[in-house]
């Protein structure tokens, strides 16, 4: 018999256990009850979010009613024009001289406006639409291979991975032949086949032959074309031409009704120093895309996101900023000191094959410089974008190509001594076609590849690696190109609206042109027309004398810092950052990473910037220190949507959203939207409007370029 | 292979329009070959900006060589020893050890210099705004198939209108001359259908404003072609005369 003390120890001990467990049940019960709280809670505070976000409707982005096909009609046919006489009496602001920004520019003032035209550069000719190499889209069929309007148009959805608005992409593919048609008379000398008429070729993301080229230059020949057209209204005097000109705010004056209006701008005349005012009925900001964030991309050293930011800053949403286009043939980087990336055109890969080695051991001799390309056999080369896509193989869009490019290279397979960098490969259409016809196709191109890298490209296979080129994301704009603030507009490459989350090769000409010709022309005179009387007024207004006061006391502020680094220094800091944390392939953890290094870039900029020279006089660091100052907002706002977007959609690569095979996964539940940013003061977060795109007329599809 | 090198930088500085200029010397240490020659300027001005000195002023922007923006007079040559490129493109492997490279901006009265090496080439604009484009207005056009253009014509036509404006025919001619230039545009537009109509008064009105501008008359030396970064040809001269004489005789 058991102690009856044993027995009293025995059950204490077992009541110590039972008290223990139902403690620990109980405390289970607790924290399950908070866990569940803290659910109901954050699940609450997403509800009251998404429901308190604002929402941008169909009506307020003035988008017509209709059928697809008839609603560029139906508003053409609805819309306010202005009479003659009154155009007279208008005058617009057009900023930028690009493809966009001089179309337009030569069109307003052939209807009969007054139009004052910006640049930064010596001569509007120098735009950087003008090194645009490859072409230029447009729905003609010429070639008789099924193409039509509306194909063009579903393209450039699918292309865009369905983030873009329907009626803009129709309107877009609706005009593209109305493109081809002015620019043939004016003198665009296009390629030609023997008959005498237009030729074609293709471009990724398209299975039929829609693009117009001229040579390796079609940009080139395009904007010269607009450019002719713009002198030609600057010699009859409708156009005043400011070269060597850059914004540096937009002045907004508030009417009757005390609804602000953009009345025209702030410019610092870049030879002399001085900073200017300029009134106008309206303004017109085609001012490009913002890739130089990124320090190292494919844009002109002066390309800049600073005209964007001034009408962020008045209140234009900035929409879907983190869309940036990682263009897939570029020469690779070549070392610390590099200014820029050169961008191979993407017709290339009409002929040209990529490819990496197969085998790990061939690309480690590729790095070590032992072997070249041509040494390497067939067997052993694999051409992964015509394994991997054999429907669109070497012609898939630029988002596919860079990221397998990436996703070879990441696996050690890169071919030059970085390790980043893949083959473009010739031989095979040099032995199809020979290397003359190879020659009359690409041969400029081949040149200036030789020329930068010091290899011929008719001999060993050419070297490619992604770079930033351009920016899908831009200022949010209604049907009417018309941005959140009243009498602003935007067009071209620096607003957000037709490519989505990707952009297909050969549109953006297509886009540019079709703003500034076709579109933007009649739609500012829905909003001018209740302008007519509206007098001209001074430049001496207070609201330009503040503007320019807050110009004037930004520049100070850079100029008294006299820091110890010199603007570049600090932008290739902010490049590596983006390029590292915002690039080809963003994860959560990255985005704030890249967060919190962009801030303090930002402090490291307004404490320890060096601004040699005066500020009332020519001064090149002034100028890049500015937009510097913007790059830093803009790569910051960037981060901001890339991570708020919890999907990979075109461009924008999320590695937590993609499927097995490592291809986009869309969200369209929760992120079919246009992501549009509203500032909301320094260092303020901004704050997230929602333009929700309900594919009424298009089913959407997962993209597949496989079969 | 490319390798490093050391070079020094004989610039010309001028601190406006109207100041007297001159020129300096500065020495750059381990330039690699594989740069570019903007690069290097690069690496001198922020060398420069290091020691709080003036950084060099010049014109420069797409460095893919079709902007036409940078412009110097490098060894004597616009743009370079290297032939067919824009001085964006010239790279270091054109120099050797210890050299050293004058580096002046366009010689020519037309353009006048702003600072060191940015010149004004406002000229060129103006004469393509007295007739450089064919007179068509937005909208109104034909089909662009309606008028077919034989392959070699257009092939000629884009040959004459890849010039890039950047005004290396008038600095390389010793009398200033902006003939190539203006060549380039008239005979694009008078092979092509679309611009024969108003070729006569185009020629006229382009060379009529190159006159007036101040620069030079042509003598055929051809320095003109055999420095231009796009190899534009002679030939759109030998055309331009063509043009302009037929105008004048029709007069």
């Amino acid at each position: 018999m058991a102690k009856k003390e044993e027995i009293i120890e025995a059950a204490k001990k077992v009541a110590v256990k039972a008290a223990g467990a139902v403690l620990e049940a109980a405390e289970a019960v607790v924290d399950k009850a908070a866990e569940v709280t803290e659910q109901v809670q954050s699940a609450a505070a997403e509800a009251y979010k998404e429901a308190t976000t604002p929402v941008i409707t169909p009506k307020d982005a003035k988008i017509p009613e209709g059928p697809l096909e008839l609603k560029w009609t139906n508003y053409k046919n609805h819309q306010k024009l202005v009479n003659p006489a009154n155009k007279r009496r208008l005058d617009i602001i057009v900023v930028g001289t690009g493809l966009a920004g001089a179309s337009a520019a030569a069109s307003l003032a052939e209807m009969g406006f007054n139009v004052l035209n910006f640049c930064i550069q010596d001569s509007p000719r120098r735009a950087h639409s003008i090194a645009a190499q490859g072409g230029i889209n447009a729905a003609k069929n010429y070639q008789n291979d099924g193409d039509s309007v509306y194909r063009l148009y579903y393209d450039t959805i699918k292309g865009g991975d369905y983030r873009a608005r329907e009626a803009n992409v129709y309107r877009l593919a609706e005009v593209s032949n109305n493109i081809i048609d002015q620019c043939v008379a004016q003198g665009v000398p296009f390629a030609r086949e023997y008959g005498g008429l237009l030729d074609n070729r293709s471009f990724g993301g398209a299975q039929v032959s829609r693009t117009f080229y001229a040579k390796g230059q079609t940009g080139q020949q395009l904007l010269l074309g607009a450019y002719s057209a713009l002198s030609r209204q600057i010699g009859k005097g409708k156009v005043k031409m400011y070269t060597r000109y850059e914004m540096l705010d937009i002045v907004l004056i508030a009417d009757e009704n005390g609804e602000k209006r953009a009345r025209g701008i702030i410019a610092r005349n870049l030879v002399t120093g001085r900073i200017e005012r300029f009134f106008a009925h309206a303004v017109v900001v085609g001012s490009g895309g913002y890739g130089n964030t990124f320090f190292l991309s494919t844009n002109a050293m002066a390309s800049n996101g600073s005209a964007a930011m001034q009408m962020y800053r008045h209140g234009a949403y900035f929409a879907n900023p983190c869309y940036a286009q990682i263009h897939p043939t570029c020469i690779p980087k070549h070392g610390d000191f590099q200014s820029k990336l050169t961008l191979m055109s993407e017709s290339l890969r009409n002929d040209g094959r990529i490819w990496v080695p197969k085998k790990l051991e061939d690309a480690k001799r590729l790095q070590a410089g032992e072997i070249k390309g041509r040494d390497i056999p067939e067997e052993d080369r694999d051409y992964y974008l015509e394994r991997r896509y054999p429907a669109f193989g070497n012609l898939v869009p630029r988002d596919v190509a860079s990221r397998a490019a990436k996703e070879r290279c990441d696996k050690g397979y890169g071919v030059n001594n970085t390790g980043l960098a893949v083959f473009l490969d010739f031989s095979e259409a040099i032995q199809r076609l020979g290397k003359d016809v190879v020659a009359q196709k690409y041969g400029n191109l081949f040149q200036m590849y030789e020329k930068i890298v010091d290899e011929n490209p008719y001999e060993n296979p050419m070297m490619i690696f992604p770079a930033i080129h351009y920016t899908m994301g831009g200022i949010w704009v209604d049907y009417e190109l018309q941005t959140s603030v009243k009498g602003l507009f935007c067009i071209g490459e620096a607003n957000f609206s037709d490519h989505g989350a990707n952009r297909l090769g050969a549109s953006a000409l297509m886009q540019g042109l079709a703003d500034g010709y076709f579109v933007l022309p009649y739609t500012i005179q829905n909003y001018l027309a209740d302008q007519i009387g509206v007098p001209r007024m001074s430049t001496d207004l207070p609201e330009f004398a503040e503007a320019e006061k807050a110009v004037q006391a930004k520049i100070d502020k850079l100029m008294a810092i006299q820091g110890k680094r010199s603007v570049d220094s600090i932008h290739k800091e902010l490049g590596l950052v983006m390029w590292d944390f915002v690039g080809m392939g963003r994860t959560a953890e990255g985005l704030k990473e890249g967060i919190a290094k962009i801030d303090a870039i930002k402090k490291e900029f307004w404490t320890n910037v060096y601004i040699p020279g005066e500020a009332n006089s020519l001064n090149n660091e002034l100028e890049k220190a500015l937009r510097l100052a913007d790059f830093i907002e803009i790569g910051r706002l960037m981060a901001v949507d890339a991570l708020h977007r919890e999907e990979s959609c075109g461009g924008h690569f999320r590695e937590e959203y993609q499927t097995p095979e490592g291809e986009a996964l869309r969200q369209d539940d929760k992120f079919s939207y246009v992501g549009c940013w509203k500032y909301m003061g320094e260092d303020q977060e901004p704050q997230l409007i929602k333009e929700p795109l309900d594919y009424e007329f298009t089913e959407r599809k997962t993209r597949n370029y496989k079969n | 292979m490319d390798q490093y090198i050391d070079i020094k930088v004989r610039v010309w500085r001028q601190a406006g329009p109207k100041a007297q200029g001159h020129f300096e010397t500065y020495e750059l240490k381990h330039v690699f070959q594989g740069a570019s020659f903007l690069e290097m300027i690069d690496i001198l001005n922020e060398q420069l900006i290091a020691e709080h000195k003036d950084p060099v002023t010049y014109d420069h922007d797409c460095r893919e060589g079709i902007c036409g923006m940078c412009s110097m007079y490098v060894n004597g040559h616009p743009h370079g020893p290297d032939s067919a490129i824009t001085t964006c493109q010239l790279h270091m492997r054109k120099f050797h050890d210890g050299e050293t490279i004058t580096v002046e901006p366009w010689r020519s009265r037309a353009f006048p210099v702003i600072k060191d090496l940015m010149v004004d080439r406002g000229a060129y604009d103006k004469i393509m705004q007295a007739g450089g484009f064919v007179s068509v207005n937005t909208g109104g056009v034909p089909d662009a198939n309606a008028i077919p253009i034989p392959k070699p014509v257009a092939d000629e036509a884009m040959d004459a209108a890849s010039c890039i404006g950047c005004g290396a025919c008038a600095a390389a001619c010793k009398n200033g001359s902006a003939m190539l230039f203006v060549a380039a545009k008239v005979s694009q537009l008078a092979l092509l259908p679309q611009g024969k109509i108003e070729a006569a008064a185009r020629a006229k009105a382009m060379v009529a404003k190159m006159d007036e501008l101040g620069f030079g008359n042509c003598t055929n030396t051809g320095a003109c072609a055999a420095e231009c970064p796009k190899s534009v040809s002679l030939a759109n001269i030998a055309r331009l005369n063509r043009e302009f004489l037929k105008a004048k005789f029709k007069d």
